[in-house]
């Protein structure tokens, strides 16, 4: 029976396996999964998963029944991949042969280098969301290293539990690198409204355990002592399997607009791991860690494969999902649409950015993406306002086939 | 078909409404609406909503 190979476990490898099941694929399924747990929703693991006891069975995914056809191994990792041969090499030194791949895994949380810390939270997977929800205890004080999404939210539920907090970031604003100075700067006036310390611009050169604690020291000079330390300075693509096929790793790998890996036949990848050009915007390719691109390129790679591998031609019509994202810090809604790193203009366009504001970000006089801060009626015309226009016209793309 | 949303779970979010937007919606305030009683022609597109809940807070009843 033929069979597709699923490198991840988690939402993009769940929703490509629907969505292969449910475009018609009657071969097998095998769904290599680096965690022991069942796929789960990672959002709240920085919000309110925090501030109770996690647990498993709200998070775990309502899954669709074609899911439970796949052959799930769960605690195994891919190692190595022959594109050629069509084979995976497995950590517990089996060897899968596949007629279909698809590149599920995703990114790992980034660690600072053991002879600067050698422990310290993370927080991208339950079982890190397990091991630090415990911690946040009223009155302690918590370091949070990077002040990305995850270093901000984990920041602001951290003092709403009661926690003292200090974030330490190398940027000169939180959040900089995703919604820019502007924006930045208002995020930042609020988390210091509810007490938050920002040691910006700095980086932390050591941190050595002490008493029950541990003190973290700064380039800057400063040592803070803490109880505990958050590790939240971003992630790294899982490709290390894929090195020896001449694909293009440099962030991620590298896509066609059909989600192929190399532009390779019967092999695709979705979800954070997928760098892949979109047409709203320009041809460049570029991965998006959104909520909803897992499921979206989930279903446009399972139409792919399934046309590669019956030797059929792949959908013409160009695929250019929106990208999405929120944050919630504090009583403020953070969301966005479009995409905000190619703007060459920024313009509050409604509001205040220190109450509710609407953000919009311009390149060459065109709105390409919108930050919401609050507003939630105003994000659904915004929404629906980028999609159309920037939804480009209806012509099949080339090199469908 | 009924459906359900836990309201101890539901964010408002918003991404039902972006699914399924004419059970979905969002108030004034951001608050969720929705119908609990909904069309089955609305199915395909309440199960999409479903499976893009963040919180896992939708539930079709029947």
């Amino acid at each position: 029976m033929p069979r597709i190979a699923v490198v991840g476990g988690s939402l993009g490898g769940l929703r490509v396996t629907e969505a292969l099941f449910s475009s018609g694929w009657e071969g097998e399924i095998v769904v290599i999964s680096e965690e022991t747990h069942p796929p789960y929703t990672r959002p709240p693991l920085s919000k309110a998963a925090l501030t109770a006891a996690p647990d498993l069975t709200v998070l775990a995914f309502q899954q669709r029944p074609e899911a439970a056809r796949a052959d799930w191994r769960f605690g195994v990792r891919a190692e190595g991949c022959d594109l050629e041969q069509r084979t995976l090499s497995l950590s517990d030194g089996s060897t899968l042969r596949f007629d279909g791949l698809v590149a599920a895994t995703g990114v790992a949380a980034r660690r600072l280098p053991e002879r600067i810390a050698r422990s310290g939270c993370a927080v991208r997977t339950y079982d890190d969301c397990v091991a630090l929800q415990p911690r946040l205890r009223p009155g302690a004080t918590i370091v949070v290293i990077g002040a990305g999404f995850i270093g901000c939210e984990v920041a602001a539920t951290a003092v709403k539990l009661g926690c003292s907090v200090h974030v330490v970031a190398i940027d000169d604003v939180p959040l900089k690198t995703p919604l820019g100075d502007t924006v930045g700067a208002a995020v930042q006036r609020r988390h210091e409204a509810h007490g938050v310390r920002f040691h910006l611009g700095t980086q932390v050169e050591r941190i050595t355990d002490e008493g029950g604690g541990h003190l973290v020291a700064l380039a800057d000079g400063t040592t803070l002592r803490c109880d505990t330390y958050v590790q939240a300075i971003g992630s790294d693509p899982c490709v290390s399997w894929l090195e020896g096929n001449g694909l293009d790793l440099a962030d991620g790998v590298a896509c066609d607009n059909w989600m192929r890996m190399g532009g390779i036949p019967g092999a695709v990848a979705v979800g954070d791991v997928a760098r892949f050009p979109n047409p709203m915007f320009d041809d460049v390719p570029r991965r998006v860690e959104h909520w909803q691109m897992p499921a979206d390129t989930a279903r446009r790679a399972a139409a792919t494969l399934v046309s590669d591998l019956a030797g059929e031609p792949a959908d013409p019509r160009p695929f250019h999902p929106l990208p999405s994202f929120w944050s919630d810090q504090y009583d403020v809604r953070i969301q966005s649409f479009g995409n905000l790193a190619i703007a060459d203009r920024i313009e509050v366009i409604e509001g205040d950015l220190d109450t509710e504001a609407a953000v919009g970000y311009f390149r060459d006089g065109r709105m390409v993406g919108a930050v919401l801060l609050g507003l939630p009626k105003k994000a659904l015309l915004l929404r629906r306002q980028m999609l159309q226009e920037l939804t480009p016209p209806a012509t099949p793309a080339e090199g469908a086939a | 078909m009924k459906v359900h949303v836990d309201m101890d779970l539901c964010q408002h979010y918003g991404q039902c409404v972006f699914t399924a937007p004419e059970v979905f919606d969002l108030d004034d305030n951001g608050e969720l609406v929705y119908h609990a009683e909904a069309p089955d022609s609305q199915r395909s597109y309440v199960e999409a909503a479903v499976m893009a809940c963040p919180v896992q807070a939708i539930r079709i009843v029947d």
